[in-house]
């Protein structure tokens, strides 16, 4: 091995610490070489190893009847029934993406994708959790306008060209993401359950193969770009972010599958954050094994490579496998088939290290153990979380009702997101019974003759204002949301994005978001399969709001979805759960106050995670009894909100509240655990709320064209339809422009 | 009736068409892989939606090459029914099999959405079954479905009741509102929407069956 002369500097570049330098030599017995320290580098970065979060990771539920495979492998596996399972997970690609929007969300599909199909899944869905800074802030909203745009056609590029269809997901704008956008990516993929891989090598002597794209010098150290604020000498880091290729994919995908039916596969894992580095280190250490490879014959699109190049690159669509030895013709051969490079680069050993060679010479030995599972952990100290905003609310002004439901479904986060998502192919694959708009998408799986929902939801104000009860609340909605289709909500996968963990204010952010979301999990009963961890979201010392977020998915019967909007005049609208209460301390988190008073203030909204879970019962087995014509719940924006919503099919509703809520709160407050529903059986729900011991109060009745509400027969406010839903579809076009 | 399915590399509706003729009207599908001579015994033959290739030149600029075209060509020529559907017609476009071009949606942007069609002719094995007063509900999704050609071409067609199904509120800029349009001896059909995502209710739309049983009925006929 080459003498490098490592020096303090170079230690800091790499982002390491004098104390994980020493540790590193510790493992070792001597200095690392040069190519040494870029792999320990990457590997001990936040994003690969999630030093700051991993102690308090344990916190969360991930075990339950369903779970085949929890967190530890490419992506969480549960149990649909029938001989099938589903994987799925959620990742970000933020760093990329605000670097270079189009192909930083490109490569966020596509790492999510190999992910999923490294198991053995075909990918059948993805969606995105996307968060923007505000698009009319007149010093960045130009730049916010064209990161959306980049990154909606980076998603639609990939996703689009390599046939998975895009169903959902939710599109935020706040100041804290100007210089930090949020792009979180779902996949998930189905397979049959014994058809299931493992990315872990076993059986000594047995070949390594290299298959997919050239390895080039693109994306070199994105992993620890991803560790690390930004400033701004950041944008110089372009060349960290890699280059998507969806055909490729597309044909690694085919191949990948039909390469796993020759049953010579024994493990696999997909190239993505620190590219060969971790999935030879990580595969070994799986499997307790050592893996041996040579550099040169890792096919290269560049010449001159050099070791610390070739291990560090992150070029996209690339996998590694172990094959049976002897079988390795086998699967040459479908990879011929599919045109891609399939080449043996080296052999499981039986000494536990990762060895690699370059023209013969050893430029690199680590235990992979050590590597992949030892970086060291840090129980960051953690204060009071970060919070500028006041408890105490303002004086509020007397509320002008008419203009404010208009101006708040003009609003970025509430209008109408068609622009973004009639950009992505949601169809493909015929399988999506509910697609984008809905409450929660809708995947029938063909195989069993059941279908999957899904739903994707973080709330950053919330959680600004109390990361605890905000990442609770998130994990309530989403099930909702299910439960709102018809599906009981059975495991969850999550994203969480926060500042930097080494300022204590931040990593109480993190630590009580972390244990809020495990209480709801565990209370809900779904639990985490996997998911991912982005720190250091903040740019020139600004952080962004704490922004979990979180997936999951649900199981329900294969019919046609009775869908949000009325659709008959005449029928009765029962607000299940009721009009609820809410007091000025817990309204100063809702769009209401960030819309119309402009304003932050308070707590998020109170949530009674018994009543809400008894509000999921009873709306699932209303909508599966096929009592509701119609049903969508309540969120941002509040009652009002979810009406307009419900009356955009141009049937709309006459409704009259029974409460002593100020008319600004009783409309707009966002008290979680609540349906609206219309329907021709209002006596058969009432029985089952009754049941279930949930306020379900005809509110009122379906009616053409227009919404009216009063409370206890005063009016409030009244807007034609057709006026309400042009704003509501046109105002995101007219943002953008 | 045995329907053969084209499989290009990077073909993404391929299962899609396969689905819809095996399952939705109990038909026969198989697939044939871009590299074969032959196209075996299948009495109509789809080129399915995706991008083959990777579309990175010009959209079906490289499939019109592979060898499996070859054999589709003869197909058509001895009178087989070849339906292309939004790739599969800027495949065939390309290959010359059926005019004009696709350019760039009016918008520059990819678009998924339902739109309406009517039926320009039930003159073919495609529409036979359609009703030239109704709208079919179907989807597009695409990003180069725009229907461009010469004004002497756009004139024949019309001339020689060879537009296949027409947009009711254009989507995406083709001219004279052109969504499928058919080959000289009618046989060939190219359409941007997809009849395919339209199979069954399920789907919200089952409207594009009318395409699938005009083939059978043709089929059952002969």
């Amino acid at each position: 091995m080459s003498a490098a002369t490592i020096t303090p500097d170079l230690i800091a570049q790499h982002q390491l610490t004098p104390d994980e330098y020493q540790k590193i030599v510790d493992i070792l017995g001597r200095e690392p070489s040069y190519t040494e320290l870029g792999i320990f580098s990457v590997m001990w970065s936040e994003h690969c190893s999630y030093k700051s979060s991993r102690i308090h990771l344990k916190k969360l539920p991930t075990r339950g009847k369903l779970v085949v495979q929890g967190p530890g492998e490419n992506a969480g596996i549960i149990d649909i029934g029938g001989g099938y399972v589903i994987a799925f997970k959620i990742e970000s690609h933020n760093h990329p993406s605000f670097i270079e929007p189009f192909q930083g969300a490109a490569t966020g599909v596509g790492g999510i994708l190999r992910d999923i199909f490294t198991m053995g899944a075909r990918p059948i869905a993805v969606m995105d959790s996307l968060r923007f800074g505000r698009l009319d802030d007149p010093a960045t909203g130009a730049r916010n306008r064209r990161i959306l745009g980049g990154v909606v056609s980076g998603i639609a590029h990939y996703g689009n060209c390599f046939g998975v269809p895009t169903v959902g997901g939710e599109c935020i704008f706040e100041s804290c993401y100007d210089g930090n956008p949020l792009v979180n990516v779902f996949a998930l993929g189905v397979c049959r359950k014994e058809d299931v891989f493992y990315a872990k090598a076993a059986g000594i002597g047995n070949p390594v193969i290299y298959v997919g794209a050239r390895t080039g010098r693109d994306g070199i150290h994105g992993a620890s770009m991803a560790s690390a604020e930004f400033t701004e000498e950041s944008k110089q880091k372009r060349p960290n972010v890699q280059v998507g290729d969806p055909f490729l994919e597309k044909l690694l995908l085919e191949a990948c599958l039909e390469a796993m039916q020759t049953g010579a596969i024994v493990g696999i894992q997909d190239m993505g954050a620190a590219g060969l580095t971790c999935s030879t280190c990580e595969m070994g250490s799986r499997g307790g094994v050592g893996i041996e490879i040579e550099l040169d014959r890792v096919p290269q699109r560049e010449t001159g490579m050099t070791p610390y190049e070739i291990m560090l690159s992150e070029s996209q669509e690339r996998m590694l496998l172990v094959a049976d030895k002897g079988r390795e013709e086998e699967v040459f051969r479908v990879f011929r088939k599919w045109g891609l490079d399939a080449v043996e680069i080296g052999s499981v050993t039986g000494d536990g290290k990762l060895r690699v060679k370059q023209h013969g010479r050893v430029v690199a030995e680590i235990p992979n153990r050590e590597l992949a599972d030892e970086a060291p952990l840090y129980n960051r100290p953690h204060s009071q979380s970060l919070r500028r905003a006041p408890l105490e609310a303002p004086s509020l002004p007397s509320p002008n009702i008419e203009p404010a439901l208009p101006a708040l479904l003009t609003s970025g986060d509430l209008c109408s997101k068609r622009w973004i998502w009639e950009q992505y192919d949601y169809q493909v694959r015929t399988n999506t019974v509910a697609g984008p708009g809905a409450d929660a998408a809708i995947i029938r799986i063909k195989e069993t003759g059941t279908s999957v929902a899904m739903s994707l939801d973080g709330n950053g104000r919330y959680c600004y204002l109390s990361p605890r009860e905000g990442a609770r609340l998130a994990v309530a909605e989403s099930c909702r949301n299910l439960s709102t289709v018809g599906a009981q909500p059975m495991a969850a996968t999550n994203c969480l994005n926060f500042g930097n963990p080494e300022r204590p204010e931040i990593m109480a952010q993190l630590v009580e978001a972390i244990e809020g979301m495990g209480e709801a999990c565990r209370f809900f009963d779904t639990p985490i399969t996997g998911g991912n961890v982005s720190l250091y979201n903040e740019t020139l010392g600004e952080g962004i709001y704490p922004t979990p977020v979180i997936g999951i998915v649900g199981l329900l019967p294969t019919v046609p979805p009775a869908g949000a909007v009325f659709r008959n005049p005449g029928r009765s609208v029962i607000l299940l759960g009721g009009v609820g209460s809410c007091d000025e301390t817990r309204f100063g988190g809702t769009q209401y106050a960030k819309v119309i008073l402009k304003q932050l203030w308070g707590l998020p909204p109170a949530l009674y995670m018994d009543q809400e879970k008894r509000v999921e019962s009873a709306i699932r087995e209303i909508v599966r009894d096929g009592l509701a014509e119609s049903a969508h719940d309540l969120s941002d924006g509040g009652l009002a909100v979810a009406l307009a919503e419900c009356a955009f099919g141009s049937v709309g509703a006459r409704i009259d509240l029974d409460s002593d809520l100020r008319p600004d709160l009783l409309l707009f407050h966002e008290g979680p655990s609540r349906v609206l529903i219309s329907t021709s059986s209002p006596e058969k729900i009432a029985v089952i709320a009754a049941k279930h011991g949930i306020d379900a109060p005809v509110v009122g009745v379906t009616i053409e064209k227009e919404i009216a509400i009063s409370r206890r027969g005063t009016m409030l406010g009244r807007w034609e339809i057709a006026a309400l839903r042009a704003h509501y579809e046109q105002a995101l076009e007219s943002h953008v422009r | 009736m045995k329907f053969g399915v084209i499989v290009f590399p990077g073909s993404n509706c391929d299962h899609d068409a396969f689905y819809a003729t095996s399952h939705a009207i109990s038909q026969q599908a198989e697939y044939i892989w871009h590299d074969s001579a032959t196209l075996g015994d299948v009495d109509a033959v789809i080129l399915p939606g995706g991008f083959a290739y990777g579309d990175y030149l010009r959209c079906g600029a490289i499939a019109k090459f592979s060898r499996v075209m070859k054999a589709v060509r003869n197909f058509a020529a001895e009178g087989g029914p070849v339906l292309g559907v939004c790739n599969g017609f800027q495949i065939l476009v390309e290959a010359g099999m059926l005019p004009g071009a696709l350019i760039r949606n009016r918008g520059l942007k990819f678009i998924c959405r339902e739109v309406g069609l009517r039926a320009g002719t039930t003159d073919s094995p495609f529409t036979c079954a359609a009703h030239k007063d109704r709208v079919y509900r179907m989807p597009i999704a695409h990003g180069e479905g725009c229907y461009f050609a010469e004004d002497r071409t756009l004139d024949e067609l019309e001339a020689e009741d060879r537009i296949a199904f027409r947009y009711v509120d254009n989507p995406n800029g083709s001219l004279r509102d052109i969504a499928g349009v058919l080959s000289r001896e009618r046989n060939v059909m190219g359409m941007m929407p997809h009849p395919e995502r339209a199979a069954e209710v399920l789907m919200g739309s089952s409207d594009g069956l009318v395409v699938f049983q005009s083939l059978l009925s043709v089929a059952v006929r002969a």
